[in-house]
């Protein structure tokens, strides 16, 4: 049984068609890559996945249950968590306090949200994520001051609180300096690593792409054009044309072998 | 002790040693602003709450009243008359209508929540107000009050009220520091900065917001029925009209909101301004209300509490 | 004719009439709303100021055994005697240092402007009721079947009729009213096709503040004045508002108009309900359209 698959999953606003008839199979511990120009339906497709957007028509299926119904909190509770183009956090709060908050809502239900929030397990338990994702360093300053890759990680970090089964990551590295691209997909990477999880991660830099994702899947106007491994998708005529544009060279290509971490 | 009560904690009780002290020192007068500040601290204590979590409420004397009124209403239509089970009634009538009126109104944030909230409770003023057999604008007389089944008037009710009203504040003031350190508590800061971040981590902003609002009335409520019982009266211009929801946004931000103590000190401050304002301005006194509340937003924005904040030194 | 003829007609001009009075009021809340997203809770005072410089003016004009009919021009004149000098102090002597500032914070920061114009107006004025029936007898009354109403309060709905049609002329045909428009509806892209969004500000304030004393002004010979007066209506104006769709000159009409109406319905058949209904109205569109029945939608977040 696949992990995750969608069926026929559309979306129009108004005459927009955002997402058309999108089908597609996700199996446990794929690392998958999602490209596409702007606006061809990624975002779209992760927000309905997601429970934020509800499709025009379609299903969309997760171990098997059809979770086209349900909301963001309910998805995250079934095991599908996602970080955000622009990182969602509480600007007003430390970075250690958007953690506690993340860990402090795990469980379900009013009951454990009454039990108070500073006690040591989600303390240390905090502590430890911080390092994880090396961002110990900026712990207690106010979320809003923080650089924009700080906030990414942390975004992620926060996704991963309630070990999902499955996380949706949209551009972790967009907005980030050159330098800093693939230092934080190298952390979030690592972070995943070892813990079995499947990972989709959106992303425009096919440097990335190439070197992290055993599996690729391309967008454009609202479908997916192609899927496949990054070798035959990246060799893709509709890809090339409409995805990477014929003349951008893809930097490392030429390294024989060159296959993800 | 040290270890089960907060600092916070442990001024309250303090306070509370204090103020139940301090009746035996202190002129009638004083005792009865004491009861009132202390009783329209706990809407403000309520409205705090809310604050904390981006949402302001312009109809707090909705359940300000409705608290009163229930207290009214039962101790002229039943034979109830002691003055802990109609407070307790009076919370869970303002608490059951702030579940209700909670359900429709945890849509909505920022104006359209707080225009909502005023809609509400001018719609409530409109029943009473247009209703002779309420007494209409005069509204009625509440006495025959006892308690522990021992019947109190003048004197001696003023100080029960007073020490009645010392204790649920303290004990409820506590009540909310621990919500307040919950993590339902500081999921308030969390749903203000970000709603959708706080849906995707698995928790439902709208049941959240429930919880608090129905906190809120039900402290609103708690603070209306003391209020009534000392004032040994209600009508809807005291307790309902939105210049009494306007007062308690006043205090609130006079206060401001870094801790439980705060709504307290910032009403027992507001009346007795608004005392002395009265007495020794009565031409402008409330061009001294506007004033203060004009210096407070521009130059102390996170309220008289901040000043304490800064005085003493950090936990 | 039967007696639920007349109920029927009686409730549709008592409505209308109630209608084009809160119109005028809260149409000027409503532009100050939509352009600078204040929610001017001292627009009461303007109302208060604007009744009762009125009076005080209709007075000093009978005294002086001036035409009878030139009193109008006098509400006139009052209208804009407290609408632009206190609209401009208002602006720029307050509001400006505020601007950015949340908005709720804003309506406190009115909230206390009002609570301080109050005391202005009784330090000026007493507490005293002030009266200027000159201009409302005189106009006399019109009989329709067995129903008396008077040319006062229908001449009003000329006037409210007049205001609108003025606004909307005003907004759709001047380059002004264009300009307006364009911050109404996103202030920042206004402001980076080069609106100068400050002047922008301070004309809207004058021009909401004029409409607000007008409001009081032709309100005056109606009334007796007195304090307090600026307190009832400042609410239902928020409630006319809220009902509309703040910003919206279209929806403070029809928002007007449900109010009156549905008022003036209570007070012939169910008195009991007269402020109630009022209020009921604005929770019952704020739950179907919380932006009120003209008001903007907001987009997508992420």
């Amino acid at each position: 049984m696949a992990l995750l698959n969608t069926h026929e999953l559309s979306k129009s606003f108004g005459s927009v068609v955002a997402a058309d008839r999108i089908t597609v199979s996700i199996e446990e511990k794929e690392v998958i890559g999602v490209i596409g120009a702007n606006g061809a339906g990624k975002t779209t497709f992760v927000n309905m996945v997601t429970g934020y957007l509800k499709p025009t028509s379609g299903r969309i299926f997760f171990q098997g249950q059809d979770i086209t119904p349900l909301s963001p909190r309910e998805i995250t509770h079934l095991g599908i968590c996602r970080s955000f183009q622009v990182p969602q956090v509480f600007m007003s709060l430390s970075a250690f306090d958007n953690l506690m908050i993340a860990l402090g809502v795990v469980q379900k239900g009013v009951i454990p949200l009454l039990r108070p929030l500073r006690r040591k397990e989600l303390i240390d338990a905090a502590g430890s994520i911080l390092d994880r994702y090396g961002i110990a360093e900026y712990r207690d300053r106010e979320t809003g001051l923080l650089p924009q890759g700080v906030r990414k990680l942390l975004d992620i970090a926060m996704a991963m609180v309630h070990n999902p089964k499955l996380v949706l990551l949209d551009e972790p590295t967009s907005g980030v300096s050159v330098s800093e691209k693939y230092g934080i997909m190298d952390v979030v990477m690592n972070a995943l690593k070892d813990l079995g999880i499947t990972v989709m991660f959106i992303e425009h830099d096919m440097d990335i792409v190439e070197r992290y994702s055993r599996r690729i899947l391309a967008f454009y106007d609202g479908s997916i054009v192609a899927d496949g491994t990054p070798d035959k998708v990246l060799e893709n005529e509709k890809v090339r044309e409409f995805v990477i544009g014929e003349e951008i060279h893809r930097k490392g290509r030429k390294k024989a072998g060159a296959k993800n971490a | 002790m040290r270890g089960i009560f907060s600092k916070t904690e442990i001024g309250l009780l303090l306070a509370l040693v204090v103020f139940l002290l301090s009746q035996f020192a202190l002129p009638d007068w004083a005792i009865f602003i004491g009861t009132i500040s202390l009783a329209r601290g706990l809407v403000v204590l309520g409205l705090m709450i809310l604050w904390r979590t981006g949402l302001i409420s312009f109809g707090q004397a909705l359940f300000f009243g409705t608290g009163g009124y229930t207290v009214g209403l039962l101790r002229i239509n039943t034979g109830l008359s002691d003055i802990i089970l109609l407070t307790v009634l009076a919370i869970l009538s303002s608490g059951l209508l702030a579940y209700l009126l909670g359900l429709l109104i945890s849509r909505y944030r920022e104006i359209f929540f707080a225009m909502l909230c005023l809609a509400f409770s001018m719609m409530l003023y409109g029943l009473l107000v247009n209703n002779e057999k309420l007494g209409g604008t005069d509204g009625f007389n509440v006495f025959g009050l006892t308690i522990f089944g021992i019947p109190v008037q003048g004197e001696t009710l003023q100080s029960v009220n007073f020490v009645w009203i010392c204790v649920l504040a303290c004990v409820l003031g506590i009540g909310v520091n621990r919500y307040l350190s919950s993590t339902m508590g500081n999921l308030s800061a969390a749903i203000r900065d970000n709603e959708i971040r706080v849906e995707y981590l698995g928790v439902s902003v709208k049941r959240t917001i429930n919880v608090k609002f129905v906190i809120a009335g039900a402290l609103a409520g708690a603070g209306g029925a003391v209020t009534t019982m000392a004032v040994g009266h209600v009508d809807p211009d005291a307790m309902v009209y939105w210049l009494v929801s306007g007062e308690f946004v006043f205090v609130t931000i006079l206060a401001g909101t870094g801790n439980v103590a705060a709504p307290f000190l910032g009403s027992i401050l507001f009346e007795l301004l608004r005392t002395y304002a009265f007495q020794y301005l009565p031409l402008v006194w409330q061009l001294t209300m506007g004033g203060v509340l004009l210096i407070t937003i521009l130059f102390l924005p996170n309220g008289l509490w901040s000043l304490v904040q800064r005085t003493a030194t950090k936990e | 004719m039967p007696a639920f003829f007349s109920t029927i007609i009686a409730i549709v001009i008592d409505g209308l009439v109630f209608a084009s009075w809160i119109f005028i009021v809260a149409v000027g809340l409503s532009l100050i709303f939509g352009v600078m997203r204040i929610l001017n809770v001292a627009h009461g005072s303007l109302y208060a100021f604007g009744a009762y410089v009125a009076a005080s003016m209709v007075g000093w004009y009978f005294n002086a055994d001036l035409p009878a009919l030139g009193s109008l021009a006098v509400l006139l004149a009052s209208a804009f005697i407290v609408g632009i000098p206190m609209g401009f102090l208002m602006e720029r002597g307050l509001l400006r240092f505020m601007y950015g500032r949340d908005e709720v914070i804003m309506v406190l920061v009115t909230y206390a402007t009002f609570l301080m114009l109050e005391d202005a107006i009784m330090l000026i004025w007493g507490t005293d009721a002030y009266f200027a029936f000159e201009p409302y007898a005189m106009l006399g009354n019109t009989e329709i079947e067995n129903l008396v109403f008077s040319n006062y309060d229908l001449f009003l709905i000329g006037l409210a009729v007049g205001v609108a049609v003025l606004l909307w002329w005003g907004l759709n045909r001047t380059r002004i009213g264009k300009l307006l428009q364009a911050v109404i509806h996103d202030r920042e892209l206004a402001q980076a096709f080069g609106i100068n969004v400050t002047r922008v500000f301070t004309l809207t304030f004058i021009l909401g503040a004029i409409l607000g004393a007008l409001g009081g002004a032709f309100t005056a010979p109606q009334i007796s004045v007195t304090p307090g007066i600026g307190v009832e209506v400042i609410i239902l104006a928020f409630a006319v508002v809220a009902i509309g769709g703040m910003g919206s000159i279209p929806g403070a009409l029809v928002g007007a108009i449900l109010v009156g109406v549905f008022r003036a319905a209570a007070v012939h058949l169910f008195p009991q309900v007269e402020i109630f209904i009022i209020y009921a109205v604005m929770a019952f569109v704020l739950t179907f359209c919380p932006q009120g029945l003209f008001g903007q939608v907001v987009a997508r977040r992420i």
